[in-house]
């Protein structure tokens, strides 16, 4: 049986809009990863372009939308992905193409690095030691550090498509409770403050994509309302006035 | 529209203090010293920095923090270190490594690094392979601080977020091409380009430190990254340097059988062990005391002999089963929640129910840029040794020599951050008291285009995909886990071929914007340097230690051979290098019989 695949291409110098290529290849016989299939393509014709490093569902780099869901190449099956013979290759959407499946991430990053995505501690490191942390209080950073940056839960919200610059997006908030979750971080009014506006956190409406697409099993939803609680404690306890209106 | 990627004007180039090659571990723990230093730094990488092979590190750091065993010893771990590199690790360099090990991984801690951790709070250490305690007479020590089992995505994460924090410059997605020499022969920086948006630039520095990594991918079949092409060494070699212990490349014994990926050498140090079809714990024959957390190559040459032997298992008795069912759903789970994760995608077995079928499958490159323990690289002259100036190189692309002929495991990690470190203080000192390297002419820029410049404006020649494929059938049949002077002859002649062709590739897409097969054509041409040192180091080193096994010599000979081998590019020949035998704090660990 020989597979349908509509590949989406662009290439600035040449193509004034993008289009769909098609290609139709012999199915391979074992079952294969979605990038496998793109290396096949690739061998035939070099100029085909996307990105990818570890294989192996741990580096991010391969994220795209297959067959209408946002998801990684390498550990995405021919067997999950296809549909019927047909499989449909888009890039991340929502951000700016570059080339073929290659987007432009810029504005993915600048809202990780807006988050201030790093420990921050006024407590004196103890000296030739590390700080304690219980399991417990470590086992709360579970199911959030893991994350990879891949960016399919962020290009697969609404809320981010429309305010990419102003939404941090589920990545990044994921990331934000990260370090509002850790038990050694202690600028947690701080974090929240800088949360506390009606684009930040609050356009995240409960649609629940990143859930669905998360290629590592995470829940960015959760963080969020967990995210969200935390303002209206500091709201309500202190009297924290972190909302302004535009 | 050739021109655009293949001319240099003036304003191309960029002016940094430091310069580091490579968004790895080594990499950014470099750069992270160096920006906190308040010098002008820059990390170029062709990957965004957490897509870095570094990111895919499962089992762990090793440092003798103590903390499962209060009585623990950096000195053990110095020993068992050196026992592990069958004794051509530089005892100096190892020294260092033991001893600084703890502070580099306290800072990690202090940085944000979500690390496994103890009921007492402390960091979480496991056990792993070749390991023991009171210098081999005390048993299984554990002493891989781990971060579950994935530790090198949590180190990696936490030095880009701390390199951010610091405000490190990085050139992402930009591809270092060549080292540019001046008159004086030092390095002056790289010729890059930007893959995004083909703008060509000189990168100049007073300082260039290679952090490129692995290069795997000499090998069909590798643990490694699609992006372990060796780019530094591929550099330094063009350039006319150096490279040391070439043929010790490390096979991992639990790569996943078909696919490849790794299976961390932690499910062993859990309680993990391996299987052959009669469903016997074989490494109990092979290594009674130490059993599967003997050293790595001597489990993957045992699994190698067992498949030869025909107790392989599967259809085609061409690979044996890592045992985990009786480790229980919740260790897996809080343990190696990664391994769970991989085993269902690639080998489409649960390991809480099934074994998982593994291989050993080439996993590290012992060998690199001869280099001191501040990171500086050397160049060799009639057998001599001299500092290139300007020039440094870390983590996996160097070969300080901590690891010898065989590296243990969690030894990696705690190279790149201890070396990042060193190097990233050293060059500080350095140029704050006012070292650095003179200027390069326009001709020294031209020549350090070349390669670029021939590959963008080839008409005809061979196509990458092909003679990579053929590069890498050629290591994987001829420079496998055992060797043979026969086969190996024939590699070298094989590959005299494919340096014709690496030669001329013929670049088909010409294209500026993120044009991936430009990439690829370069990286392949990396390959092929790499490649050839190990051919050619591994045909000459007669003899058979640590990850370096030959049929026809099948011992260890210390009189000949208790020593670096240094493949120079220019004559395409070996010679030998003095292991260093002189710790500074401790008495020298002499060679003796390695057994686990």
């Amino acid at each position: 049986m020989n597979l349908k695949v509509s590949l989406y291409r662009y290439n600035p110098e040449k193509d004034k809009f993008p289009y769909m290529q098609n290609f139709s290849i012999e199915k391979p016989a074992k079952d294969v990863m979605v990038l496998d299939l793109l290396h096949l393509l690739k061998e035939n014709d070099s100029s085909i372009s996307f990105r990818r490093s570890c294989r192996e569902g741990v580096c991010g780099s391969d994220g795209m939308n297959i067959n209408g869901k946002n998801g990684l190449a390498c550990i995405t099956p021919l067997s999950d992905a296809l549909k019927g013979n047909k499989l449909e290759l888009r890039p991340l959407p929502g951000l700016p193409v570059i080339r073929d499946l290659i987007v432009d991430m810029t504005q993915f990053y600048d809202q990780y690095e807006k988050i201030k995505p790093f420990l921050q501690s006024d407590l004196e490191e103890p000296n030739d030691q590390e700080r304690l942390q219980s399991p417990e209080e470590r086992n709360k950073l579970d199911g959030l550090y893991e994350c990879i940056l891949c960016a399919c839960c962020s290009t697969s919200c609404p809320s981010f498509w429309w305010n990419p610059d102003k939404f941090v997006g589920p990545a990044a908030l994921l990331q934000a409770y990260r370090f509002l979750a850790d038990s050694r971080d202690t600028k947690k009014q701080e974090r929240l403050a800088e949360l506390g506006d009606p684009f930040s956190v609050y356009r995240c409406h409960g649609i629940m994509n990143c859930v669905n697409v998360c290629p590592k099993g995470l829940n960015p939803n959760k963080a969020i309302g967990e995210i969200k609680s935390m303002l209206l404690d500091v709201t309500g306890r202190e009297k924290i006035k972190v909302v302004s209106m535009e | 529209m050739n021109s655009k990627i293949s001319k240099l004007n003036k304003q191309d180039m960029m002016e940094f203090d430091a310069l580091i090659v490579g968004g790895g571990g080594s990499g950014m723990r470099a750069s992270l010293e160096l920006a906190k230093s308040g010098l002008n730094t820059a990390v170029i990488s062709k990957v965004f920095p957490t897509r870095s092979h570094t990111v895919s590190a499962q089992g762990g750091i090793t440092c003798s923090i103590k903390s499962a065993d209060p009585n623990d010893d950096w000195r053990w771990h110095m020993y068992d270190t050196v026992k592990g590199s069958d004794y051509i690790g530089d005892q100096d360099a190892i020294e260092y490594m033991c001893s600084e090990g703890p502070k580099a991984v306290y800072e990690l801690e202090h940085m944000g690094l979500p690390f496994s951790r103890f009921e007492n709070g402390r960091i979480y250490q496991r056990p792993f392979g070749g390991q023991s305690k009171d210098y081999g007479k005390g048993g299984q020590a554990a002493r891989t601080c781990a971060a579950a089992d994935r530790t090198g995505h949590a180190l990696l994460h936490t030095l880009y977020q701390n390199n951010i924090k610091e405000g490190t410059q990085f050139l992402n997605e930009w591809f270092a091409v060549d080292l540019v020499l001046n008159g004086k022969d030092e390095i002056t920086g790289v010729i890059a380009f930007s893959i995004e948006s083909g703008k060509v630039c000189y990168l100049k520095a007073q300082a260039t430190v290679l952090a490129t990594g692995g290069a795997g991918r000499i090998y069909a079949s590798t643990t490694n990254a699609l992006i372990n092409t060796g780019d530094g060494l591929g550099m330094t070699l063009r350039a006319g340097f150096p490279a040391q212990d070439m043929e010790m490349w490390q096979f991992h014994p639990t790569g996943i059988y078909g696919a490849g990926s790794l299976v961390t050498e932690g499910c062993r140090g859990e309680g993990g062990y391996l299987i052959n079809a009669d469903g016997e714990r074989f490494m109990e024959r092979y290594a009674p005391n130490a059993k599967d957390l003997a050293g790595r190559d001597v489990v993957a040459r045992s699994m190698v002999l067992e498949i030869l032997e025909g107790r392989g298992c599967g259809e085609k008795k061409d690979h044996v089963f890592l045992k985990l069912d009786h480790l229980g759903a919740d260790v897996l789970n809080s343990k190696l929640p990664g391994i769970c994760e991989l085993s269902k995608t690639f080998a489409h077995v649960d390991p809480i129910f099934d074994p998982i079928p593994v291989v050993p499958t080439c996993h590290y490159m012992m060998g690199g840029t001869p280099t001191n323990i501040h990171g500086q690289a050397f160049g060799r002259d009639n057998d001599i040794d001299y500092l290139i100036p300007g020039l440094f190189s870390v983590g996996e692309a160097a070969c300080v020599s901590v690891h010898g002929a065989n590296r243990l495991g969690g030894n990696s990690l705690l190279d790149l951050i201890v070396f990042g470190r060193a190097a990233g203080k050293y060059i500080n000192d350095e140029l704050k008291s006012g070292g650095g390297v003179a200027e390069a002419t326009n001709d020294d820029i031209d020549k350090a285009m070349k390669r670029l410049n021939k590959l963008n404006e080839s008409s005809t020649g061979y196509a990458v995909a092909d003679v990579k494929k053929e590069l890498q059938t050629c290591m994987q049949n001829y420079f496998g886990v055992f060797r043979r002077g026969e086969f190996m002859e024939k590699g070298v002649s094989e590959l005299q071929d494919i340096g014709e062709k690496i030669n001329s590739l013929h670049l088909t897409d010409k294209s500026i914007a993120f044009n991936t097969s430009r990439v690829e054509a370069l990286e392949l041409q990396n390959l092929f340097e790499v490649a050839e040192a190990t051919a050619i180091s591994a045909l000459l080193r007669t003899e058979s230690r640590g990850a370096h096994a030959r049929d026809d010599f099948p011992d260890r000979d210390d009189e000949n051979w208790l020593c670096h081998s240094v493949y120079e590019p220019k004559t395409k020949k070996l010679s030998k290098r003095e292991v260093n035998f002189g710790p500074k704090k401790v008495d020298a660990f002499p060679p003796k019989m390695r057994a686990y």
